[in-house]
């Protein structure tokens, strides 16, 4: 469902850095580039598959929240609404057989990673029909097949792990680039840095993504960084990190190039923080008290990701409000299906209880003694 | 007075080695941080430096002595005037410089074993000696050679060949692609193993010693165990986490616990913990080839221990099976790792009393293998546990719990537990004899559940 570009047709042309939101200061660290190249425009497809792809994942997650006030959904629920920039334009870059991995806010991940909204909804509500047949729940949803590695409830756990995808691409090879999704608050634990130091030392092909929402739950970035600026952290490693418009989804597109790029040189790791922002609380239950109301609108209604897509879709005069409009009644019924399906899937079977906790033994598993 | 050259402790658990070589000889002036001779242990090579000055005396063992016991005078350094003549100790066989000559004083023999234990090995196997920690790396290697998707990582396997020497070899094999040296980051290559794993590969990952796996828990329980739940079946996690568990010898608090019931624990993990060279290589290769995460817990005092292991192409013991080592009719002793050492130690004075003891080796800690233990008590009728956990929540905590549910009408004692006492290891050598279990232990508890 998402559109995918080759990677390797970035025009090298390098352009004075373009003037930028303040949230959007792009600076580089280590061994990056430090000229800031223009960002390359999207052609009219460009921005209608972003345009859509962006939008599915906030009906979604506008729907996830709808039925969590009914009482479908249970426990965690952490939406994405407000960063969908970042996965959908990354998700422009991935080439076939790249990983993703991602922490606990991972709906939308799932969605661009191209998995079923029904099993996606379904996984919400515990259904049988759900990703993981309703024993995962919001945080926890793989895909072997899209090659999608869950859904990651303890903070930083991905990025040893996603470490550890670059490390079996290196190891066999691949040309594939594992791209592993971390906040702000993740960016403070011990094993982000351990793993960083490996994905360097054997020059590892992960793209580590830190979706900066200036909050980690509830306590705002400089309350918890002594060194705000996350493209940095990977400095004293060598490793080469940009700050970018992460609202700007040509922006992310653009860096999610250089990045792949990088790595699929055999360059090893790099670092793009994505400048983001959540309009909803950490999950469902957080009133997001920490924060003005006015800070939030005013996100919305100068850096809204979807609207900069909208705003240039209309310009181009290609297509109409109407149009717009009847993609995004083409969205809700999607979506409206598969809240259907996840409230009609049945709950799973109690014999699941005890079942995929070891996987059996294949014939040539066997052991023998 | 001349001065002895004792043969030197150069590991925690080291209780002999061979003198390599001799880099002196008799006459030679020696002065205070000479290098006198190589020392090998079962680790390593090392260097033997002298701390006095003074003219190079008698040389009492040649080059090339094994199963040197640790304290053994192995030359004499004379002070200026002095004889060497006068100079061999009076309680030491006469000074030889023959090779032969020395061996004959000092024992060869492998340790002996004082009951004989069965066997689950088809009769006419033609057998091999080796360790523990051979048997280790024959293990891997094998798998290796076998399946290209599987690796060693950890710190100190690669160009250190292991710190307990158990990866010896294998980066000559299979070159540093596959024999990865890592910095010192648990949690960090613990989840490198564990991604690299749900990608498909089969990682076998290497702690220095499972003390230092605490820092990487998270990764084995929440992120290897728990995957293929959580996934609903879609992807597994097969990696195996292995090194020395449990206590070694005066190493201290921290590097000398045991971890078996913390990962018993865990559903999602395969637990095991050999005693045998034979079950440590089969066991070792059914974990690479396990489609789930495999804790592999080793024990340090083992590794240099020998064994029989059978020659076959390729010999694999299944996961979750237990094993009756001795035939017994009075109580049933159950235990697994290290703790069958004190087992059989306490079963020989046992047999001495009159008391016939049958013994078994869990060897798998989960899935846990009750069937022969149940068995057992239905014939003896008693059960004593032996373990170097604590005891609180331990693994005999567990046996006792389901003895209880299961065979309940068949004791006629109460279950007893041997372990290690409940608190931290202390380092002074006569208080960690005490925390540790011991065959005295065994003996006593033995007694107490048949009332003798």
């Amino acid at each position: 469902m998402v559109s995918r570009s080759k990677t390797g047709s970035r025009a090298a042309a390098k352009k004075p850095a373009a003037k930028r939101k303040p949230t959007a200061k792009r600076r580089a660290a280590g061994k990056a580039d430090s000229s800031s190249p223009a960002i390359i425009p999207f052609t009219h497809e460009e921005d209608l598959a972003a345009y859509r792809n962006m939008l599915m994942i906030r009906r979604f997650e506008e729907k996830a929240g709808q039925m969590y006030g009914m009482g479908l959904i249970g426990g965690f629920c952490h939406l994405y609404i407000g960063q969908e920039a970042v996965v959908t334009g990354m998700q422009m870059v991935a080439k076939e057989g790249d990983q993703i991995i991602t922490g606990y806010r991972d709906h939308g991940h799932m969605l661009a990673a191209g998995l079923d909204p029904k099993g996606v909804m379904a996984e919400l509500t515990g259904r049988e029909g759900g990703l993981s047949k309703g024993k995962g729940g919001s945080m926890h949803m793989f895909s072997k097949e899209k090659h999608f590695y869950g859904g990651h409830g303890i903070v930083g756990a991905q990025v040893a792990l996603g470490t550890g995808l670059a490390l079996a691409n290196s190891y066999r090879d691949n040309d594939n680039v594992s791209y592993v999704y971390f906040g702000d608050g993740a960016s403070n634990q011990g094993q982000v840095y351990e793993s960083f130091n490996m994905a360097e030392l054997w020059r590892l092909p992960v793209v580590y993504v830190i979706e900066n929402n200036q909050y980690a739950m509830g306590t705002s970035i400089d309350r918890a960084s002594a060194q705000t600026d996350l493209s940095k952290r990977g400095a004293s490693f060598n490793i080469p990190g940009e700050q970018i418009d992460g609202m700007d989804i040509r922006a992310v597109r653009d860096a999610g190039v250089r990045a792949a790029d990088w790595c699929r040189a055999g360059k090893g790791p790099y670092i793009l923080e994505m400048m983001t922002y959540r309009y909803r609380g950490h999950s469902m239950s957080d009133p997001a008290k920490y924060r003005a109301k006015e800070e939030v609108s005013k996100m919305r209604e100068e850096h809204d990701a979807i609207e900069q897509v909208r705003a240039r879709l209309l310009e181009g005069k290609k297509v109409s409000e109407a149009d717009l409009k009847e993609i995004d009644k083409e969205l809700r019924a999607i979506v409206s299906e598969a809240a259907a399906f996840a409230k009609a899937s049945p709950e799973p079977d109690p014999s699941e209880l005890w079942t995929d906790i070891i996987a059996p033994l294949s014939s040539e598993e066997g052991a023998s003694a | 007075m001349s001065i002895e050259i004792l043969m030197p402790a150069l590991s925690p658990t080291m209780e002999e080695g061979t003198l390599a070589k001799w880099l002196v000889k008799e006459g030679d002036k020696i002065s205070s941080g000479d290098i006198l001779a190589e020392i090998e242990t079962d680790k390593a090579t090392m260097e033997l430096e002298s701390i006095d000055d003074g003219i190079m005396g008698k040389i009492l063992i040649a080059d090339g002595t094994e199963n040197v016991p640790i304290n053994k005078v192995l030359a004499t350094i004379l002070e200026d005037g002095e004889s060497a003549n006068a100079s061999a100790p009076a309680t030491t066989s006469p000074p030889a410089v023959t090779k032969t000559a020395d061996v004959s004083v000092i024992s060869t023999s492998a340790p002996n074993e004082p009951v004989a234990l069965e066997t689950d090995v088809p009769e006419g196997t033609p057998m091999r000696q080796m360790t523990v920690r051979e048997a280790l790396r024959d293990a891997m290697a094998e798998e290796m050679r076998i399946n290209p998707d599987v690796f060693i990582m950890g710190e100190e396997v690669a160009e250190y060949e292991g710190a307990y020497k158990v990866t010896q070899g294998l980066l000559n094999e299979f070159g540093s692609r596959r024999v990865i040296d890592t910095p010192i980051t648990e949690h960090g290559f613990a989840g490198l193993g564990a991604g690299a794993a749900m990608a498909g590969l089969r990682p076998v990952i290497e702690f220095m010693t499972f003390n230092f796996a605490m820092q990487a828990i998270d990764h084995i329980i929440n992120s290897a165990a728990k995957t293929r739940y959580m996934s609903g079946g879609q992807m597994s996690c097969p990696v195996v986490f292995r090194g020395p568990n449990g206590p070694a010898s005066r190493v201290g608090a921290q590097h000398s616990q045991d971890y078996s019931s913390w990962y018993a624990h865990i559903p999602g993990l395969k637990v095991v913990a050999p005693y045998s060279a034979a079950d440590a290589k089969g066991l070792l290769k059914s974990a690479i080839r396990d489609p789930n995460p495999v804790i592999f817990l080793e024990n340090e005092i083992l590794y240099g221990k020998i064994f029989d292991v059978p020659e076959m192409d390729d010999w694999t013991v299944p996961i979750g099976v237990s094993k009756r080592l001795v035939e017994g009719s009075d109580v049933t002793l159950v235990s697994f790792s290290h703790g069958i050492t004190y087992c059989l130690e306490a079963m020989e004075i046992l047999s001495a009393q009159g008391i016939s003891a049958e013994l078994i080796d869990l060897r798998s800690l989960r899935p846990l293998d009750l069937g022969p233990v149940l068995e057992s008590v239905k014939k003896t009728n008693r059960l004593v546990t032996v373990e170097e956990t604590w005891p609180v929540a331990g693994i005999g905590a567990e046996i006792a719990a389901q003895v209880s549910e299961k065979a309940f009408d068949y004791l006629d004692a109460p279950v007893m537990r041997v372990t290690q006492k409940d608190v931290p290891m202390p380092y002074a050598a006569n208080l960690e004899k005490l925390a540790l279990p011991s065959a005295a232990d065994v003996v006593e508890a033995v007694k107490a559940v048949c009332y003798r």
